[in-house]
């Protein structure tokens, strides 16, 4: 196995997803195939290989950092980011209280 | 196969100028296909009718002023439900953005609807495009026009099947490992993937921000150059986007393809590949051949790896583009007792089995001990995977090879299995990992009538080249081949 039943329940903390126990198990299974499957990037000697970091780095120029002027533009207002909130309290976005008493 | 009076980009734009039919007409004859198939397909999500008739009569308000038209003036089309339409629900395929209106346009539908053309609607897609069939959709698989009871591929499903069965002129899809070219072969249409950068992503909902590319599904590959010419350039709200001269495609179609070199990469064609799409795209290789084409045999020997780096590139970029949907400022919130426990339910509930298992993928390759074992090995394959496009393009002035080593399966075929549905995307994720552009174009059909698509493969921004060869394949038959 590559992954356990213990990594699993730490990596859906980590992403902030709710599993029951079920999905658990079938998430591991799925997970260690693919992870098996994966492993074969380990038959390839990497170690003087530069990781890609940009896409077309160097092809395209709008790639590289040409910053644009800072000038102020057009934004969307408060109004229209609060209309697609499932709970708002303009201008405010509401969630269960974080800081207890 | 659904058969309706065929349109294309120049027969709308010429029948409109010339008062055969208003554009207003016209987007009610589509409409009225949309009512009739769409039902049996699933291929739209949502239609926007007071839009599309408001861009309609300023068309027809240009005809009768006597304006210049503008390059899509009237075109009916469909945009993939990834992409952002002000005021017009964007759900992505999921259930956690369901009724979402987002606040603005995505910049290439903004410059579609500026050349003309009139959004009819929304088409369904594999959820936040993740998936191969787009049987991941929250609402419902799409049919395939061109093959009942069979997959229309995906994740650009929705928009592939609304072309391929005549209920929109063209249709933008989204390709992140071949989201674009592989439904546009299992549906017998012209699909294009431009290189990284041509097309601003901007208000495109992002999957894999390295990897996620704009791009047409349309009947011709004169259409597909009039769409993306539209699109492509630089734009100020994609960083990404390239600051490179865009050709006018269109008019430079035309041009001799006599003499190309034609890279015929050997590793595309290994076992694996079903025996009725080797002969089509053999039999494709071969009229290249005839029409001038010099075929060069070559070597891409990191192609085989590219599944597993695909898989965690893509993964790691969407476990960190998908932490915003968390019930705060749109989409699905699920109540929780504190904050934590609201995301977990949220995000558990909001999202499908796929879509949490690449989430879980992505996190998994991204943490602490796992990182440089997983992502940074991938990101190291990937520049190797880079050079050997970049070798080969020494050799050879594009690549040709077969779109999808299967042609349609059956609905519900290969569900059961993620990994084999992921093994399926082969010959699509090289390019994307690449940044290069490609295109998908038909090449016939096999014994049982499903479509085939051959995939040619440019360098970076050597998109006209790919157009070039597409439209001489298409001239000389070969969609039919």
């Amino acid at each position: 196995m590559k992954i356990t039943r213990e990594d699993v329940r730490k990596v859906a903390d980590l992403a902030y997803l709710e599993f029951s126990d079920d999905e658990l198990a079938r998430i591991q299974g799925e997970l260690d195939s693919i992870l098996e499957y994966i492993g074969k990037l380990n038959e390839l000697d990497t170690s003087n290989v530069e990781p890609m970091a940009q896409v077309l780095a160097g092809v395209a120029p709008g790639e590289n950092p040409a910053l644009r002027e800072d000038v102020v533009g057009p934004c969307v207002v408060t109004r229209e980011a609060l209309a697609a909130a499932p709970d708002a309290a303009p201008p405010y976005f509401r969630v269960p209280k974080v800081i207890e008493k | 196969m659904i058969t309706q009076n065929h349109w294309t980009v120049d027969s709308v734009r010429e029948a409109v100028r010339a008062r055969k039919i208003s554009a207003r007409e016209l987007t009610g004859e589509f409409y009225a296909r949309i009512e009739k198939h769409n039902p049996a397909l699933n291929a739209f999500l949502a239609l926007c009718p007071e839009r599309a008739f408001a861009q309609a009569d300023r068309v027809d308000a240009m005809v009768k002023a006597g304006e210049p038209l503008p390059p899509l003036a009237g075109v009916p089309m469909a945009i993939k439900d990834v992409i952002a339409t002000r005021g017009v629900p964007t759900t992505c395929g999921s259930r956690i953005l369901e009724g979402y209106l987002p606040p603005y346009d995505a910049t290439a539908v903004e410059r579609l609807e500026r050349a003309g053309a009139i959004v009819l609607g929304k088409t369904n897609c594999d959820e936040f495009a993740m998936g191969s069939s787009n049987e991941n959709s929250a609402y419902g698989p799409v049919h395939n026009p061109a093959a009942p009871g069979r997959v229309p591929g995906g994740s650009s499903g929705g928009s592939a099947a609304a072309v391929a069965a005549g209920l929109a002129v063209a249709a933008l899809g989204t390709d992140t490992g071949g989201s674009i070219r592989q439904p546009g072969s299992f549906c017998g249409i012209p699909a294009m993937m431009p290189s990284y950068g041509r097309v601003s992503r901007y208000g495109l909902i992002a999957f894999a921000s390295s990897l996620d590319r704009i791009g047409p599904l349309t009947t011709s590959i004169r259409d597909a150059a009039a769409v993306l010419r539209v699109m492509a350039g630089r734009d100020a709200n994609d960083s990404t986007s390239a600051e490179v001269p865009v050709a006018d495609y269109p008019t430079e179609l035309n041009q001799s393809v006599k003499g190309l070199r034609v890279g015929i990469p050997r590793e595309y064609f290994a076992p694996g590949m079903d025996d009725s799409v080797r002969q089509k795209v053999e039999g494709a290789i071969e009229l290249l051949k005839r029409m001038g084409c010099r075929a060069v045999e070559l070597h891409m020997p990191h192609t085989d790896y590219a599944i597993a780096t695909y898989y965690i590139v893509a993964t790691a970029e969407a476990s960190s583009n998908l932490a915003r949907y968390d019930g705060v400022r749109y989409g699905l919130r699920v109540p929780g007792g504190t904050l934590l426990e609201m995301y977990r339910k949220t995000r558990g509930r909001g999202f499908g089995a796929e879509v949490k298992r690449r989430i879980m993928l992505g996190t998994y390759a991204l943490s602490a001990g796992y990182y440089d074992a997983y992502y940074r090995k991938a990101q190291q394959v990937r520049t190797l995977i880079a050079r050997d496009f970049q070798e080969a393009f020494a050799a050879a002035d594009l690549i040709v090879t077969p779109t999808s080593p299967v042609p349609a399966f059956r609905l519900g075929e290969r569900t059961a299995d993620p990994l084999q549905m992921y093994l399926a995307d082969i010959y699509t994720v090289t390019g994307s990992l690449a940044g290069v552009p490609g295109i998908s174009v038909p090449c016939g059909k096999t014994p049982e009538g499903l479509p085939v698509g051959l995939q040619i493969f440019g360098p970076a921004f050597g998109e006209t080249r790919v157009l070039q060869l597409a439209h001489a394949f298409e001239q000389a038959g070969g969609f039919n081949n």
